[in-house]
């Protein structure tokens, strides 16, 4: 009966089979197969990233739970938690933007809730592909609107993220989605079943026959028959997901839960088998007492299904009708459909009869476990290679030329107001967002305690395409950077990995050195990673997405109104910039915009000055020494100065920076100086009586600091090395910024 | 004085109402759950944001006919000041409190950003506290906020003074501009009849700390505070 094309459908290679067969004694049924795909395909075992991922820094004193639960939590204080984060929905969000991208949103809200933690803000860090393609513009808008459908509904602020657009996302868009929790240090809650004889509970929408393979379909590359993978994809809910939200938190009040877990990917498989697992314990359970949608499912599709809001609860024996209780006053059933065990054992029965048996322990750690071949990809030494004095020709030379180069950067989707996207997401129900988006990292404040959380979301393809490792130890960088900026110091960091298909080596050299680049920025940067997820065959039709590590960080703000936003606050403060330029074009969007080229090494990083730099500028807002600050990346320090300027009533500045040699042509050593991106710098503003505090503490701490102008004026003007290079009205360069991304859709909205 | 905030199952700004009440504004604030028929001796009633019963039908139109709407209703019979915010505002218009009805914005999107309101009418025990023309910076955050009703309800609108808050420019004029979702004579909140019940899109109860980026919306919870004291609303639950 299971021959290679039942293997082959069910994302099983033939050694694969051997094992299971092995484990098992005898050969699977239908049931057990199915069971055992999803379990060990790549979305829910890791078994491509698992072996590098253990290399990951977890630990530390800050954190309260690091991987392997449902999500990570760290200490903010006051006997808090912050529970948290990240997690991809790709694939999904392809095939139907809308719903991929809504379910994505209820997916993370369950892993925050689940342990306990109120959810109270939401990120995402999107990618895609060009805007002047119609069906990007299309993916764009249902995902938009699928975040903004779940994540509005449940009431869920959505307080900031990030988009960038290259032709590489086009058939692979990438939409990741963070989740933020707060809960009672001590009452955190976990994913395990334990206690003979305890109660498993069922809680939620019912089962139908929606997302049977999703995990396996997230394993896998696309090609042209993707588009009939449609059923796999599930329908959201989020009122029902509200209702178990509220519901949930309410049965975690009282003591009569022992855990709990939701059925994302694998669903109830998963979620039956790891709680199990973690507990060391086995779960039975009878699928006839299932509620399900449809008729005559079979234990196969039950098993399977990915129906959305669906939540396993194990219950202490004794206590079913005072949880029961509460689940009937949010008019939700809960349905008692097994129990605990104690022999290890998922057991699978239907009207009593069992209908599959394997040992938790096959399912998950002894899940395979690849050491995949790696092998540094060809395309590397051609695109590290960057001639500068190549690019003069295509400079101009003189007068005020570069502000129109900084208009059209403004003007880019990539670093234009993302208004259009957030406008539509609610970012300020519940009442906490001090910090709104679009103005630097997302920051709620905590009413119980008078801190706050600053969160970040950032990631750079470009810059992993060229250096993998570089290019994650720099999205570990700017995402505490950004965070630090407002004000907050960082506390641990969750990742989500989406790269290409594994079993290519070059593509695995990608993770793999992506891998250590965030193992090392996290550990020099003493953020942890508490969790997160792995996206793999991010591929259509062979060709692979830029290697995209997406990292997310969590700090805390003692203060909640001392937060610093980007903007200038006042004219004739003055302008400081810590850190130090290089001129570093390679990656940059200027290099991309302006010259239509992907190249060179990305900017140099010392992850030491990085550390001083943040903690130098927590410091600057704790003491309110500093009124604004914007870290430098996508468009230089231009592009930061013009975004300061912004949303501010048109407060200008005039700054006057060095020149750079980077090249022969004096035109390029400019736009070096403006566009290029040198890490580890931040613009910041003070008033006047405060800069020479704001210098001497930037000295004592070792950050280089240097004061390149004051506020004031109408304009935005800099002089490179004396000569005036830039001088745009605010005005002007607002009104671009403004419009890069709506005016896409403009033409189709009334 | 006692602020009763009713909670139906996908209300979520319930929490941010009873915080301003409570927490901002310093008075007694309860969670009044749909399926009880008591109102817990609120003085004032509100019907909060959310997406109660996960607007699937339309907006509001299941949330009508939970329990609580009894209780509601009588109490606004009785004179009892009611408010209605955001998803609140469309309860109130498919329980007939308040004519009209809701359409999708005519950006055909979810808009949530800050907009002006004017004030129109003083004589409302949401407004009493407010100048005359006053505008007011709110947030608003919905889909479907783009008022509807026949010309002739506009008209008995207008005659009646029942527009009671207006989109505006920040000084104060009606444009179409200012505009956020095509409302008909851009009505962003409107009162029965009686005055005592109100319902308005923008949500007063997100800008009631200067921290959240406008404070503007304390004059409506202060407005129903002074109504109360003053003896001009004496109707209880």
């Amino acid at each position: 009966m299971i021959d290679s094309k039942v293997l082959e459908r069910h994302g099983l290679k033939p050694d694969e089979y051997d094992r299971i067969v092995a484990f098992m004694g005898r050969e699977p049924n239908l049931t057990e197969l199915g069971i055992f795909s999803v379990m060990w395909s790549e979305h829910c075992s890791y078994k491509s990233s698992r072996v590098h991922l253990k290399t990951l820094p977890t630990g530390g004193p800050q954190v309260l739970q690091g991987p392997g639960e449902n999500a990570g939590a760290v200490d903010i204080g006051d006997g808090l938690a912050a529970v948290f984060k990240i997690e991809s929905h790709n694939h999904p969000s392809f095939i139907e933007p809308y719903q991929g991208a809504a379910t994505g949103v209820g997916g993370i809200i369950r892993d925050i809730f689940t342990m306990g933690a109120r959810p109270i803000a939401l990120l995402n860090s999107l990618r895609f592909g060009s805007l002047d393609d119609a069906g990007t513009r299309r993916i764009l808008e249902g995902v938009v609107a699928g975040i903004a459908g779940y994540g509005n509904s449940i009431g869920i602020p959505t307080v900031g993220g990030e988009i960038a657009f290259e032709p590489c996302y086009a058939g692979n868009p990438l939409v990741n989605v963070f989740c933020l929790g707060i809960a009672k240090a001590t009452d955190i809650i976990k994913g395990v079943a334990s206690g003979v004889g305890n109660a498993v509970y069922y809680v939620g929408a019912k089962t139908g026959r929606d997302g049977i393979h999703g995990a396996t379909m997230a394993s896998a590359e696309f090609d042209d028959k993707s588009a009939e993978k449609r059923p796999a994809v599930q329908v959201g809910d989020p009122f029902m997901e509200k209702l178990l939200l509220e519901a949930c938190l309410e049965v975690m009040k009282t003591d009569a839960l022992i855990g709990i877990q939701d059925m994302g990917a694998a669903g109830l498989t998963c979620s039956t088998t790891e709680m199990g697992s973690r507990g060391g314990a086995g779960v039975e359970i009878d699928v006839s007492l299932v509620p399900q949608r449809e008729t005559g499912m079979t234990p196969y599709e039950i098993m399977l299904s990915e129906s959305q809001e669906r939540m396993l609860l194990v219950v202490k024996r004794g206590r079913e009708a005072e949880v029961e209780r509460i689940f009937d006053k949010w008019d939700l059933h809960a349905s008692h459909i097994g129990e605990v065990t104690a022999d290890g054992m998922l057991r699978v029965k239907e009207r009593g009869a069992v209908v599959a048996e394997i040992p938790n322990g096959a399912l998950t750690d002894e899940a395979p476990l690849y050491h995949r071949p790696m092998a540094t990809p060809e395309y590397l030494a051609d695109v590290r290679k960057l001639d500068l004095d190549e690019l003069a020709a295509a400079t101009p030379e003189t007068g005020t030329s570069a502000g129109g180069t900084l208009l059209a950067l403004l003007g880019s989707p990539a670093i234009g107001s993302k208004r259009w996207v957030y406008r539509q997401y609610d970012h300020m129900v519940r009442t906490n967002t001090v910090n709104l988006p679009g103005m630097g990292a997302g920051v709620v404040r905590i009413k119980e305690t008078g801190r706050a959380l600053a969160m970040s979301v950032d990631g750079n393809g470009r810059y992993c395409y060229l250096d993998p490792r570089h290019g994650a130890m720099l999205a570990v960088a700017e995402a505490a950077r950004n965070v630090a900026c407002a004000g907050a110091k960082p506390l641990a960091a969750t990742n989500c990995l989406n790269f290409g298909n594994p079993e290519r080596p070059a593509i695995m050299w990608q993770l793999a050195q992506a891998i250590e680049g965030i193992g090392e920025a996290c550990r020099a940067l003493d953020t942890p990673i508490t969790g997160g997820n792995v996206s793999l065959y991010n591929e259509t039709d062979g060709r692979a997405i830029y290697p995209t590590p997406v990292i997310g960080i969590v700090g805390v703000l003692e203060h909640a109104d001392r937060v610093v936003t980007r903007r200038f606050q006042a004219a004739d403060d003055v302008i400081v910039l810590l850190g130090e330029g290089r001129g570093e074009l390679g990656g940059s969007e200027y290099l991309k915009m302006v010259h239509g080229i992907v190249r060179g090494v990305p900017p140099a990083l010392d992850l030491a000055a990085e550390r001083a730099l943040q903690t130098l500028l927590v410091e600057l807002a704790a003491e309110r020494l500093m009124r604004s600050a914007h870290d430098c990346s996508d468009g230089g320090l231009a592009v930061t100065l013009a975004e300061c300027c912004f949303d501010t009533d048109g407060i200008g500045a005039d700054v006057a920076i060095d020149r750079l040699a980077v090249a022969r042509a004096e035109s390029v050593n400019r736009a070096a100086a403006l566009f290029g991106e040198s890490a580890s710098r931040v613009v910041v503003s003070a008033a006047p009586e405060a800069v020479s505090e704001v210098v001497r503490r930037a000295s004592a701490a070792g950050v280089p600091s240097r004061i390149i102008g004051r506020t004031g004026g109408r304009s935005l003007r800099i002089a490179v090395g004396g000569d005036i290079a830039v001088d745009v009205t605010v005005a002007d360069a607002e009104r671009a910024w403004a419009d890069a991304v709506q005016r896409y859709f403009a033409k189709r909205v009334a | 004085m006692t602020f009763g905030i009713v909670v139906f199952p996908g209300s979520n700004c319930d929490h941010d109402a009873y915080h301003a009440a409570k927490h901002v504004l310093g008075q007694d604030a309860e969670f009044i759950w749909h399926k009880d028929e008591d109102l817990k001796g609120a003085d004032v009633l509100i019907l909060p944001g959310g997406f109660s019963y996960g607007d699937y039908l339309r907006t509001g139109a299941i949330a009508r006919f939970s329990p609580i709407m009894h209780a509601v209703r009588a109490f606004a019979g009785r004179g009892g000041p009611v408010l209605g915010i955001c998803n609140g505002f469309q309860i109130l218009l498919e329980a007939g409190l308040i004519p009209g009805a809701m359409l999708r914005n005519r950006s055909v999107k979810f808009q949530c950003e800050h907009v002006h309101v004017r004030v129109e009418q003083l004589d409302t025990p949401f407004t009493a506290a407010c100048r005359s023309g006053q505008v007011l910076r709110l947030p608003i955050a919905h889909g479907e906020g783009n008022y509807f009703a026949p010309p002739d309800v506009i008209a008995r609108l207008e005659t009646n003074r029942q527009i009671v808050f207006r989109y505006t420019n920040a000084e104060g004029q009606v444009t179409d501009e200012a505009n956020p979702n095509g409302s008909a004579a851009a009505i962003a909140g409107l009162c029965n009849e009686a005055r005592n019940v109100v319902g308005l899109m923008p949500h007063p109860e997100r800008a009631c700390e200067s921290a959240l980026g406008s404070a503007d919306g304390l004059r409506v919870f202060e407005s129903a505070v002074e109504s109360i004291k003053s003896g001009a609303l004496v109707a209880r639950a």
